[in-house]
């Protein structure tokens, strides 16, 4: 961070407001890939810009800007007010008796291997390398490996002294692999969306990166020939990397607050959780403990404080099944009086905040995954999301995985494919049985969660361990 | 900020050696969004955005990296030079990419619309004033939109089109809503009175006690907006050649198989017709039309120029997604829809649409906002959201019984990242046995 920046930066603040906030954002990210065997090209970016936020006549004003000159600066704090000015007195609150957070600190994120300090011939090899074993059989039709990764720099200046400034590092490693016969087209990936973590080039290791290509392969051939899913209620066990969408479609987003306070009513949608049903509603078996945790370094969406400069410490959202908190930052909270978390989050420079659900987690139960099968008569094990659509109250949900096993007799047997299943979350988790313990927890994160007007794209982070349902309506493919 | 960029490149240009060409992008917006809810303001602010990329090449060799632009020439100039020199040299230690293509014959273009935009503050207390009395939740997005391209080969390239979008729902209560929108380039007081006035008349309709069906087969009609949530799915890997060589193409039965639509159903991806640019950024015209789908078969592919290249197929000149996807309308009348309904299911809007056996091209998803249950053609209840899950092949198929002569343009209010300039033109269509599951 230039010091001069950061000068000119709290000299854009306005005077003769009740409160302000500058937010500057230098991101660059990296993608590289190879795909059947041929290098894709390099692509960088690099944005950076700041959001400048009034509280003026008990209205809130924003402008975003990419001009980071002193005219640039000032124009931008000069619409922030004049906005604020346009909301007073129509405003959704009174944004002057918000008590703002105002703390300090200087973070950086784990980043134990620096990508940047892997030459570009080093990143091409691996990635052909890993993207030769994809190519095992004529009937593959399509292979890549890639890695994107990503680093921010955020400075965070309030107008009653805060000063957060912030360094993290991203990786985000994927693989997929196509196979074909005739009008059959089945795909692997490794975990679909959600093998993603803070930290360098050691997110490969924790992902096995290198040792996947070939059992995604063969899973894919295997997958061709493999029958539908069965259609049916039955019992239901779900890799980590399908609950990372279960938990974020029909707890996270329900959660989050400023959905239940109606603001993404016109997009996102709103939801079938309600103020009072927290610290009274049975969301869950008593087997489901969700937590809103930052405190795993390493997780996509761990921070010291969010965009609004709230601390963030872990919270306790559902504890043995019963809703306690739900998931909104400092407006949200001063909206309703309820308790919440720091979780009022931006996309980048040029959206402003908004409630988002940052890391939610699934406590580790006491449930390993052998004794799950062995439990189970007749039951699926899906893994690896492909598919996901929810009501816009979060309630109806249908979610898809690439693979799936039977589970007959207490023992895995047969590959089935387009494995598909429906519910609706008010019930759904009351039917969860068991939970995989820590040792089979897995941290995932998404870098594509979509929400907000305007619309913003942000990354959020699941742990999860396997979870046992019992009596789930599940199909296959071909015709509905 | 066009002669702006222009500079930018012309200055990097005059730095190149040897036979390196050099290709400039330019994205930039000045928008304001105003964020309502319950008719009140909840986020109102401006954004000012301006973006360049840069992709040198030498031989087969290519490397891109793209930047923020302050607008000040003694800030971008430094971090521009830096960065080109940062990829010259980078530029060595990147494969060979023999699927290299851009363009090299010089087709300069500009359009230029002008701004007619009103003030924000007036659009603000209009929306203000139509949400009295009623629960208005929405966004009004407005301002600016520019694109550009120029390359070391002198080929120049600017589009620069001011537009509004309000987009917003009244709601009745719980999820009953009514979706409205009012998008142009002038705003007309008496056109968005007249949306906001069949809007508040639809919010009566929901005021009734809502009916939950049973699970099975019904007849529907799909409203426009409904279509384009379905047309959106089969954009997404549907029409990109890539897609179809890769067996990826939810539409692959159509290819691997000869299965058929309707006879009804001509799909282009009509460039002319819409509201983006029509340049790409490799510097390829976009061409002006591409059908897609002719008379119920698969007709052509949207071909990008790395595509091109890696199957030897001319390129349409833009990436593999339809931008302005265009359905030719049927015989149906918009007043005849009702009656035609007779008993069924009348959807406004299809949301969260996903694929429930992609290669088999079936889809699930809700309904959500004003969706009603009809009897002998007229409404007589709003509807709890129904999940369906269907085949294309069914939907557009066997069981469609006719698209509306009318058709609805439909402006994309995507604003990820940037307000989209992309566009649909689509009529509502009839169809017998749709399958709601949950």
């Amino acid at each position: 961070m230039v010091k001069d920046l950061e000068t000119r930066l709290r000299n854009a603040m306005p005077s003769g407001v009740d409160y302000c906030s500058v937010r500057y954002l230098a991101e660059r990210d990296e993608a590289v890939a190879v795909r059947q065997d041929k290098p894709l090209p390099v692509s960088r970016s690099e944005t950076t810009g700041v959001m400048i936020t009034v509280i003026a006549d008990g209205a809130l004003g924003y402008a975003a800007t990419c001009d980071l000159g002193e005219a640039g600066l000032a124009e931008a704090a000069g619409r922030a007010v004049w906005w604020a000015k346009q909301a007073a007195g129509r405003a959704v609150t009174d944004f002057s008796k918000i008590a703002w957070p105002s703390e300090q600190a200087e973070v950086t994120g784990p980043n134990i291997r620096p990508w940047s300090e892997v030459s570009l011939e080093a990143r091409y090899d691996l990635l052909t390398q890993q993207c030769a074993r994809l190519k095992t059989d004529d009937r593959i039709v399509d292979w890549s490996a890639g890695i994107w990764f990503a680093s921010s720099d955020s400075l965070l200046l309030t107008s009653d002294g805060g000063r957060i400034h912030q360094t993290r590092h991203y990786t985000m490693p994927s693989m997929n692999v196509t196979a074909n016969h005739g009008a059959e087209t089945q795909t692997r990936s490794l975990g679909g969306h959600s093998f993603c973590q803070q930290g360098g080039m050691e997110v490969l290791d924790t992902f096995a990166f290198t040792s996947a290509a070939p059992r995604l392969a063969s899973e894919a051939i295997e997958l061709l020939t493999a029958p539908n899913c069965p259609t049916g209620s039955m019992d239901l066990i779900l890799a980590p990397d399908q609950m990372v969408l279960q938990i974020h479609e029909s707890i996270g987003h329900p959660l989050e607050l400023d959905r239940i306070l109606g603001d993404e009513r016109n997009y996102a949608g709103t939801s079938f959780v309600t103020t009072d049903m927290l610290g009274t509603y049975q969301y869950g078996s008593e087997k489901l403990n969700i937590t809103y945790d930052p405190s795993r370094p390493e997780q996509l969406a761990s921070y010291s404080h969010d965009d609004e400069g709230a601390a963030s410490e872990k919270a306790w959202i559902i504890k043995d099944g019963l809703l306690l908190r739900s998931l909104g930052g400092t407006i949200s909270q001063a909206r309703t009086g309820l308790d919440g978390v720091a979780n009022s989050r931006a996309c980048s420079w040029n959206r402003p905040a908004i409630d988002r659900m940052a890391n939610l987690n699934l406590e580790p139960g006491d449930m390993p995954f052998n004794d799950m099968v062995s439990s189970i008569q007749r039951g699926v094990y899906m893994e690896t999301n492909c598919s996901w659509s929810i009501d816009d109250s979060r309630n109806k949900f249908q979610f898809g995985c690439e693979r799936g096993r039977l589970i007959e007799d207490g023992k895995l047997t047969s590959v089935v494919k387009n494995c598909n299943y429906r519910g609706i979350s008010a019930t759904f988790w009351r039917s969860l049985k068991g939970v995989g313990p820590a040792d089979e927890t897995v941290v995932m994160g998404t870098p594509n969660c979509g929400k907000g007007e305007p619309n913003q794209v942000i990354r959020v982070a699941h742990a999860s361990g396997p979870a046992m349902f019992e009596n789930v309506d599940v199909f296959g493919g071909a015709e509905a | 900020m066009r002669d702006y960029f222009y500079k930018c490149i012309d200055d990097l240009t005059a730095t190149l050696s040897g036979d390196e060409v050099l290709l400039g992008c330019y994205d930039g917006e000045q928008s304001d969004f105003v964020r309502f809810n319950r008719s009140q303001i909840r986020q109102p602010g401006s954004v000012t955005q301006r973006e360049i990329s840069l992709r040198l090449i030498d031989g087969k060799r290519h490397i891109s990296s793209s930047v923020s632009l302050t607008g000040q020439s003694e800030v971008d100039g430094p971090k521009l030079s830096a960065m080109l020199d940062q990829l010259r040299s980078d530029l060595p230690h990147v494969p060979e990419d023999p699927y290299l293509l851009y363009a090299t014959d010089v087709c300069s273009s500009e359009e230029v619309h002008n701004n007619t935009l009103p003030p924000s503050d007036d659009a603000v207390n209009a929306v203000l004033n139509a949400g009295a009395g009623h629960d208005l939740v929405g966004i009004y997005a407005s301002g600016s939109i520019d694109a550009g391209y120029a390359n070391s080969l002198g080929q120049r390239n600017w589009f620069s089109r001011p537009s509004f979008n309000m987009d917003w729902c009244f709601y009745h209560q719980a999820d009953k809503a009514v979706k409205a929108s009012y998008a142009g380039f002038a705003w007309d007081d008496s056109q968005f009175d007249r949306k906001v006035d069949t809007a508040r008349e639809q919010l009566t309709v929901l005021s009734g006690e809502p009916r939950t069906i049973d699970p099975g087969e019904y007849r529907v009609f799909l409203a426009p907006a409904a279509m384009q949530e379905i047309m959106s799915m089969l954009c997404w890997g549907g029409f990109g050649l890539k897609d179809h060589r890769t067996k990826n193409t939810p539409l692959l039965k159509m290819v691997a198989e000869g299965a058929t639509l309707a006879p009804s159903i001509t799909l282009r991806e009509n460039t002319a017709g819409g509201l983006a640019p029509r340049f790409s950024s490799r510097g390829y015209a976009k061409s002006d039309s591409v059908t897609l789908i002719e008379n119920g078969r698969y007709r052509d592919c949207l071909v990008s120029p790395r595509s091109a290249a890696e199957y030897d197929e001319p390129t349409t000149g833009g990436d593999e997604y339809p931008e302005s996807l265009d359905l030719t309308g049927g015989t149906l009348g918009a007043d005849d829809v009702l009656g035609a309904l007779d008993t069924g299911v009348y959807v406004n809007t299809l949301w969260y649409l996903n694929y429930s056996d992609r290669p088999a091209a079936r889809m699930t998803g809700m309904t959500r906002f004003a969706t009603f249950w009809v009897e002998d053609g007229k409404i007589v209840a709003p509807l709890n959201v129904m999940r369906f899950d269907e085949t294309i092949y069914r939907i557009l198929g066997e069981n469609l019984i006719d698209l509306t002569a009318e058709r609805e343009f439909l402006p994309d209010n995507d604003t990820y990242f940037a307000r989209s300039t992309g566009s649909m033109n689509l009529p509502g269509a009839l169809i017998d046995n749709f399958r709601f599951t949950l």
